[in-house]
Formats: structure tokens, sequence, C-alpha cells
């Protein structure tokens, strides 16, 4: 009876997991390109994970949130602006226009939201010095009062879609074409990088922040104001979370709903670890990689949820068998 | 006060070991190296905290590691009592070595230590501190817990006998039932001594034990530690009072930059141009 | 958290400002605590008294059914005893693994959805596996969450608590998505007519059924007391002091000899296994199991309860899981809004009250009571008064 039943777990054609392999090498580079474009999303929010876990050691759980909230403020300033499932005629400057403003409102409320967070959930904690665990909790205790916040205003249902522009195909690489929404989003998010690195490594703001996050103590002897450097990194990560929220209803119109931020932000947690924890390149670095192993996923295996079967097994490969990620935890340099 | 105590003859120490701790076994006999450190070095990336440092400490001795600030020896401590993994070198205690071992392990093979910064157990009164010492060479397991088969009586029920001796024996008995965060800085540090004796070590390290106190203080310690190797413990003890190191230590060891500087008897270091000049600097060379 | 030091500035007496931090602190646990007190000072008989008192009326409330407090019309009565029940137990369950061990779970709904599962696909006709009777499924449910737990902790119990809590996350989110895209779980279509528990009424009519709330409240009550019992055990054994102590400093515990690592993994197994019994016994009382209602938002309540009546704690516990659950029956108007209230409630009471509703301290000896009644009572002291710190450990040094 028990061999029966085990015989049952073969490779294909069985009720439990099966593998589709031509599917998955006929999609191959489609796939790879989309994963990247997904996996620059994941990077730009996982910089916000990356930042806060480096001062504050601390996984905010609450940045989904934060992340969701700009894709709301994103979606309400299109839609005033008079885009909806079909994108608006109009030239091109003024799309342009229109998506600045969009991602600046996106960002801004994002910022506004991480500050909140910061003040009413995490400082008083601060100050009664309570253990970790407290903090863990109220992270969490604030990342579903703002989903069912949203869920109670906005209800269960994805906003209307918001269609930007029509990508157009720009390049044909491997017999597959790479679109202008791609482009726009990969090429962005790895910009966006390259300034919250220089940031973080040349200004002044950017040495308190990894001087709070290597030893805070010190930081502070040094007259580096620990509470100011701590919201000013979530206000960063912030920021960046609002200009992902920006490409995310780019790239799926109508994603935008209460949960939606909550498994992104898992897939996010996920590629900052992958990449190193605190270490920003290794945030976008492993949100390409996620993204693409995402996507080979779930043309293996038949379904896009599987995307964030893989998410989750990455992270516990990686957290057990190379805590530092693959480019080290950098910006404190201090022990995971 | 006094300068450095006179070691009693073997004989008598083997005698006092024995009736103290009748269930302990130690092979080792009294006066031999019951713990040995062999070419110790520990680097933390490009800076090396300890380097190739050789010592042993005896059976029944108080031996004291001393050094200015920055000279290894909290790391050399933590190495020894596997806090840190050496990058090359060897502990050994009874001849057994315990570089690398899995922390409890290490403590069941015999090592105890005290915290520099304390680390009590908050939320449980003092004698629960102690008890989770004891607990160490408690057998019982999950499933006799929890369907309270006869060695979890017993074991709990000598527990309490062995913890309450034990607080006396540090002098906080009346503390028991206090919440060990409740209590006042030094009774923490005798309770935090106590616990680290519950687990029935062969040799107990104590790490800036007399931190924060005051010379009256300082003194209970002295006479506390005194009665504790003449239970027949081996004390390991690193300290900054020079006065409490000359006057509790039979036998001192110095670091400097991560090497031993010097090893011998208190009164001996005492005179050592080396530790002298490490401890106060060279004087200037142009002085007339 | 590692016990370097590294450039640490050496104290050279506790500063003054500690010592006002460790009082402040210590004042704001150490609240006066009428309730407890006057519980600890009752004699072992009138306690046992009292329990059983209350233990009587738990089983009467499905026939008392209080006219303010009952939760008709809108939700039947005897289902939202069984409801209240349920969540006490998950809630007990959880507290082993959060509130002993600190160890934060935040997919505790995985193992109650496996416990479920298990049950449905050995009872249900609509599976394929072998049939057993109702009440030998909660056995295997158990052992398979425990099985789980321990196969999901191993790897990950070694991390710091961050990463744990992210990653039983995930767990939960994967064992949601699992049974909604392994075909053999049928998804939303899932498993329906579970097999009831065995009895017969006077009448000949089955004594469980899924409409009646009774008979599951009294079986679910009966575990609750059995498990609150086990509980107990472990809390004033070697065990219970070992998860004490790895949940307040868990390097420290290792230092001490405690086997860290082999307590974690019994404290998830144990965890886990509470929770395959609720799943299955919910599976049972409601006859039907999907892929519906186990997210994470679940997680999320069951946290709640556990942090509401005071984690660490199985009465506490207990209150905390009957709350979750009677407040969204009672007023069902609030039911929508039950997850934000609970999110914001575990906000404020990290900030207000972090022990909890009952915030009770554990007893972690088998003998203690009689130890303390002998220890001779201690004075107030005064904060490091140094003369008086010497006097008194001379007295006390006095056999």
């Amino acid at each position: 009876m028990l061999i029966a039943h085990l015989a049952v777990v073969h490779l294909d054609d069985n009720p439990w997991i099966t593998f589709n392999v031509p599917a998955f090498i006929q999609n191959f580079w489609p796939s790879t390109f989309d994963g990247l474009t997904y996996g620059a999303i994941y990077g730009l929010v996982a910089l916000g994970y990356t930042l806060v876990y480096g001062v504050l050691n601390l996984i905010n759980f609450a940045h989904s949130e934060v992340f969701i909230i700009g894709c709301y403020g994103v979606v309400f300033v299109l839609t005033a602006l008079g885009f909806g499932p079909n994108p608006p005629v109009i030239s091109i400057w003024a799309v342009i226009g229109d998506l600045l403003l969009a991602v600046i409102v996106g960002m801004l409320a994002s910022a506004a939201t991480a500050f909140v967070i910061e003040r009413v959930a995490y400082r008083p904690l601060r100050r009664r010095n309570a253990p970790r665990l407290a903090f863990l909790i109220t992270a969490i205790g604030a990342s579903f009062a703002i989903q069912y916040a949203l869920f109670l205003w906005r209800g269960a249902q994805p906003e209307p879609a918001v269609t930007m522009f029509i990508p157009t195909p720009i390049f044909d690489v491997f017999g597959t074409i790479i679109d202008s929404q791609q482009l726009t989003i990969v090429i962005a998010a790895v910009i966006l990088m390259v300034v919250t690195d220089q940031f973080i490594r040349r200004s002044r703001t950017g040495r308190g922040i990894r001087a709070v996050a290597q030893d805070p103590d010190t930081a502070t002897l040094m007259g580096v104001s620990r509470e100011r450097i701590i919201v000013t990194t979530f206000i960063i990560g912030g920021l960046l979370a609002g200009a992902a929220a920006l490409f995310y209803v780019m790239k799926i119109p109508s994603g935008v709903q209460y949960n939606g931020g909550f498994v992104l932000g898992i897939k996010a947690f996920a590629a900052a670890v992958l990449g190193g924890i605190g270490n920003i390149r290794g945030a976008l670095l492993g949100g390409l990689i996620l993204g693409v192993i995402g996507n080979y996923g779930a043309d293996l295996l038949g379904s896009s949820q599987w995307i964030d079967v893989v998410a989750f097994v990455v992270l516990v490969l990686v957290l057990i068998v190379r805590p530092s990620g693959i480019l080290g935890t950098s910006l404190g340099r201090s022990k995971a | 006060m006094s300068d450095s105590t006179n070691t009693p003859a073997p004989e008598i120490e083997e005698a006092v070991a024995e009736a103290a701790a009748p269930e302990r076994a130690i092979e080792v006999a009294v006066g031999d190296d019951i713990m040995v450190v062999q070419n110790l070095t520990v680097k933390f990336g490009g800076l090396v905290a300890l380097d190739d440092v050789s010592f042993t400490i005896k059976r029944g001795e108080i031996l004291g590691l001393i050094g200015p600030n920055g000279a290894g020896k909290t790391t050399c401590f933590n190495a020894m009592t596997g806090v840190y993994k050496p990058t090359s070198g060897q502990v050994f205690l009874e001849g057994q070595s315990i570089g690398g071992k899995v922390r409890h392990k290490i403590t069941q093979l015999g090592l105890a230590r005290t915290f520099q910064n304390i680390r009590l157990f908050g939320e449980m009164t003092a004698l629960e501190n102690v008890v989770v010492g004891l607990d160490a060479r408690h057998k019982t397991s999950v499933v006799g817990a929890l369907l309270r088969l006869p060695r979890h009586w017993r074991e709990e029920r000598s527990a309490i006998t062995r913890a309450m001796a034990l607080l006396e024996f540090v002098g906080i008995a009346d503390e028991a039932a206090t919440l060990s965060r409740n209590l006042p800085y030094g009774k923490q540090r005798r309770l935090e001594i106590a616990r680290a004796l519950a687990t029935d070590p062969k040799v107990l390290c104590l790490d800036e034990p007399a931190a924060g106190f005051n010379p009256a203080e300082k003194e209970e310690l002295m006479a506390l530690i005194r009665s504790i190797r003449d239970d027949g413990y081996t004390v390991l003890l690193i300290e900054h009072d020079m006065k409490l190191v000359m006057g509790v230590t039979d036998r001192i060891v110095v670091l400097e930059f991560g090497k031993k500087l010097a090893d011998g008897l208190p009164a001996d270091i005492r005179n050592d141009e080396r530790v002298i000049a490490a401890y106060l600097g060279e004087p200037e060379d142009d002085a007339a | 958290m590692s016990t370097v030091n590294g450039p640490t500035l050496q104290p050279d007496a506790e500063s003054a400002k500690d010592e006002i931090d460790r009082e402040t602190s210590n004042r704001r646990r150490n609240r006066p605590t009428p309730l407890r007190d006057w519980w600890n000072n009752l004699r072992r008989p009138q306690q046992w008294a009292f329990i059983a008192i209350i233990v009587v009326l738990a089983y009467l409330l499905p026939v008392l059914n209080p006219p303010i407090l009952s939760t008709e019309p809108g939700t039947d009565w005897p289902i939202a005893c069984f409801h209240m029940a349920l969540y006490a137990l998950i809630a007990v369950g959880l507290n082993v693994v959060v509130g002993y061990a600190g160890l934060l779970d935040l997919g505790y709904v995985a193992f109650f959805a496996v416990g479920g599962y298990v049950a449905a696909m050995l009872t249900s006709p609509d599976s394929p596996f072998i049939h057993i009777p109702f009440l030998w499924t909660v056995p295997v449910a158990m052992a398979v969450t425990m099985f789980f737990g321990v196969f999901l902790g191993v790897p990950t119990l070694r991390l710091r608590g961050d990463y744990l809590a992210i990653v039983t996350l995930g767990f939960g989110e994967i064992v949601r998505i699992l049974a909604t895209i392994i075909p053999a779980l049928r998804g939303n279509v899932g498993f329906s007519q579970l097999s009831q528990p065995p009895g017969k009424n006077p009448d000949g009519t089955p004594f469980f059924s899924n409409s009646n709330g009774e008979p599951w409240y009294w079986l679910a009550l009966t575990v609750i007391i059995i498990v609150l019992l086990l509980a107990g055990n472990l809390e004033r054994s070697r065990v219970g002091r070992a998860w004490v102590a790895i949940r307040e400093d868990e390097d420290a515990a290792e230092i001490m000899g405690v086997p860290v690592f082999k307590f974690k993994v019994w404290a998830f197994a144990i965890g886990a296994a509470i929770g395959g019994l609720s799943g299955a016994l919910s599976a049972g009382q409601v006859g039907f199991i999907n892929n519906q209602n186990f997210g994470v938002q679940t997680s999320i309540l069951f946290l709640a309860a556990v942090v509401l009546g005071g984690a660490g704690n199985k009465v506490g516990a207990i209150v905390g899981g009957a709350i979750v659950a009677y407040l969204p029956d009672r007023f069902i108007a609030i039911a929508d809004w039950k997850y934000l209230i609970f999110g914001l409630a575990l906000i404020v009471m990290m900030i207000f009250r972090a022990g909890g509703i009952l915030g009770a301290r554990q007893k972690l000896l088998a003998f203690g009571r009689t130890a303390y009644a002998r220890v001779p009572k201690p004075g107030a002291h005064p904060p490091t008064a140094p003369a008086q710190t010497v006097a008194a450990a001379e007295d006390g040094a006095k056999p």
C-alpha cells in the first residue's frame, strides 16, 4: 500500500508535482529578460530592507506596506491625470511629465509612510529598550494593520488598471524582443542603485549611516545623531520603494491591491539576503537573480505561483549555506 | 592586602578537593596541568588579536591573566572558553582538545565562565538561575519531563538542595526568591559565580569579576575566590585591579599586544621591568 | 548577541545613567500584581478547589448561554464556544514556541493546515488514501506536523530571530500556495465529509456532527486541559528552564551548558504537534477543508492571541485565544475589522504592556513552592549602597 502511494510521485503525470522541461527551454530568453525586469523592482524594494537592517538589525516587515502605499499614490495620480486601462493619446513628453509627477507622489507617499511607522511603532520601543522580539512583533503588527486598513478603505479588489504606455520593441536578442518598458525599468533601477550607493559612500549622511551600522555607540560619540540617521534611513528606503512602485504599476497595471505588498516584500527580502544583507549592490544583484530564477521556476513547474515557492527556497538555502549572501554583508561589516 | 598567598602543601589541597566534590572525577593530580593553551592564535581578518600564546594552568591554582587594554586578554579568554574559534593553536582541558567544540559541550567537559557585563537570566529568580547551571549535568529527557518520570523528580529535588547550598556559599541565600534583574550589582556578580559553579566545572573562568566594585567589595570577592579554590576548583581570572590580582592569584600570565610577555609568580611579575614598561610606558629617552 | 566586547569602555562603576535605566525599566516591569499575589498566597488545596470550579463552569458554558455574553443570534453559541476553545488550544501551542522559547514563528497556520489536511485525507471519501476512524487521525496528524516542524526547524533554528521570523512567514505562505497548486490537494474544492468521532445519543443519532458544537467543544476542552497539564510539567522542569534561558539570553544559556539547538527544535516540534492537533479538530468539526483560510493573516491572529494574553503564560494564551475568537463572533459587525484591530493590538501591546494582559511569571522549579517558603524574606534594599551590600552578604554567609 505504501509503495503504491510512493510510486505516485514520479517525474511527470502525477498529481503532486510535474516538471515541464520543454516549456522551460522554449521560454528561456523571454523569461530571462522578463525576470530581470521583475528583479529590478525587487531590487529597489530590497534596498529599503537592506538599509534598515544594516542600521537597526531589524527586518522592517512593514516595508511592504510602505511600497504598496506608494503604488496607491502612483495609481491615484495617474487616474486623476486621465490614465486608465488604455493609455491616453498624448505626446511622449506629456507622458513622461505625468510619470514624473506620479513617481514623485509615490515616493513622497512611501517616504511619509516609512516615517510614520518609524515614529509610531519603532521609536517608542527603542526608548523602552525593548527586546528584539518586541520589535519584530510590532513590525508584523504594523504591516497587518496597514494592510487591513487599506482593505477596509479600498476593498478586496485591485485598483482599476492604469496602463502608462504601450511598450515598443527596441532590441531583438536571441530571437526575443526587448521592449521599452523593460529597458526603462532596468536602467532606471540601476541608476537609482548607483545614486544610492554613491550617496552612502560619499555624502556625510551616508558616512553617518555606515558609522551607525557598524557601531552605534561610537558613532554617537563622534557626534552622529543616531535618531536622525535612523529616520533618514527609513526615508531613503521609502523613496526607493516609491520609485519601485512606479515601475511595479508600469509592469503590472492591475496589481495594486491591499495585500500586493506582502508577497513582493518577502521576495524583496529574499533578494536582499541573497545579495548580502546590508549590501547595496547586493540588493540589486539579488533582486535580478531572484527575478530570473523565479521565472525559470514558474516555467518549469507550470504556474506563476511557484515563483513565490522558489523565492522562499532560495531564501532558506542562502541562510543555511551562505548567510552573508553573494556579495557579503558590507554596510556595517557587522556579524550577522 | 597580603602578598601572594601561601600555596598549601599538595597533600592537604588534595584532601580538601576530595572532600568538597566526591562525585567529581578529575584525573589530573593536584599541581599538574589541567588546562594547556598551546600556540593559540586568533586573527580577525587582518588583525592579529592573539599571537602564538602558550601557557598552562595547574590544577588547584588561581591563575591571573593580565595586561594593558587591548592586550588580548578577553580574546584569549573567549578563545579558551569556546566563544571564538582559534585561527590556529590548541586548547586542552585535561588532555582533551576543546578548540572548536560546541560551547555547551565545552561546559560539560568542565569549563565554566562568568561574563564581564553580567549575563544573568533576568526573568528568573536567583535560585532558578543557579538551577539552570545545575541542569547542565541533569539527564532528564523531554519525554521524561513531560511524563514526570522518577529521574525528573530525583534531579529536581537534588537541584533545590544543591542550588541553595551554592547560594549560601556565595552569600546570597536570602535572595533566592528575588528576580535576578532586581538584585543589586554586587549580588548579581555573586549569583553569576554561583551559576557558573553549578555547572560543576573543573576550571572556573572569571571575566573581570571585580568590575564596578569598591575596595570593600573587592576584599569580599578575594575571600570568595580563595574559598572557591579551597573547595577544589581551579580558577582563571582576568582582572585589571592590580591589588586584587596580586592579592589573590598564585601565578600570573601577562599579555601585551596579543603576545605573552611574562609568566610567573606575582612577586616576580610585580618587579618585572617589561611588565612595568607595558603598563606605564617607557621612560623618555632624553632624560639627562 | 555575541559576547564580543572589543573596545568597550571599562565601567569603573555602574554609571548613573545605567542605574537609572535599570531601575525605571524594572519599576515598569515590577508593577504591583494584586491578582497574582492573591493567587500565590492561597494554599494548594484552595487553588485546586478554585480551578475545579472554573473547569466545571467551562464545561457548562455552551449549555448556560449567558444573555449579554452570548453570540446569538449571530453565531451559534456552542459553535462559538468551540471556536474559543480551538483558538485557546492554538494559542497554547504557539505559546510554546513564541512565549517559552522566544522563537518568533509567523507561519504557525501552516501546521494548523497540515493537521487539517492529514485528518481530511485519512477520512474523507474524496481522498484515495486508506481511511481510518477520525480519532485515530489526530495522533497521526500530530506526528506528521511534528515531522514538518522538525524538518523546517533543523535548518532554520540556528538562524537569528529575525531570519527565523521571515523564514517561518515564508513557510506559512508556501503551505498555502501548495494547497492551491498541488493537484492532489484539491485546491478550492477541497475535501468534504470528514468522518466524525464515534458515539451515539440515546435516540440513536450520532453524538458528534458538524452542526452541533457542544460535543466538539467538550472534546476540545478536554484536550486543552490535558495539554495544559503537560505544558505545566514541562515548565517546571529542565525543559522549561532551558527555554526561558534561551529566550532571555541564548548565548549565555549555551555557555551555561544548555544544548540550545536541541531544545529549540523540541519547542518547534511540540508547538507544531499542538498546531496539527488543533487543525485536525477544526477540520473535523467543520467536516470540510480547502485552501482558503490558511493565509498569513491567520498566523497573525494566532500571534495576537498569544501576545494579548501574555506570551510565556499558558493561562494567558487561553485567555488571549478566547478573546481573539470571541470578539469577531460576538460583534459580527467588526468581523471584517478584526485583522486591523488585532494588528494594531500587537503594536499597542508591545509599546504599553509587553507582558500581555496576564503577564504572569512562570514557575520553573518542581519544588519551587517549598524551596521559596524556606528562604528568609529579604528586606527592602536600597540600590548599590556598598556598606549594606557587604553587611547583607556577611549575614547571608552565616549558615
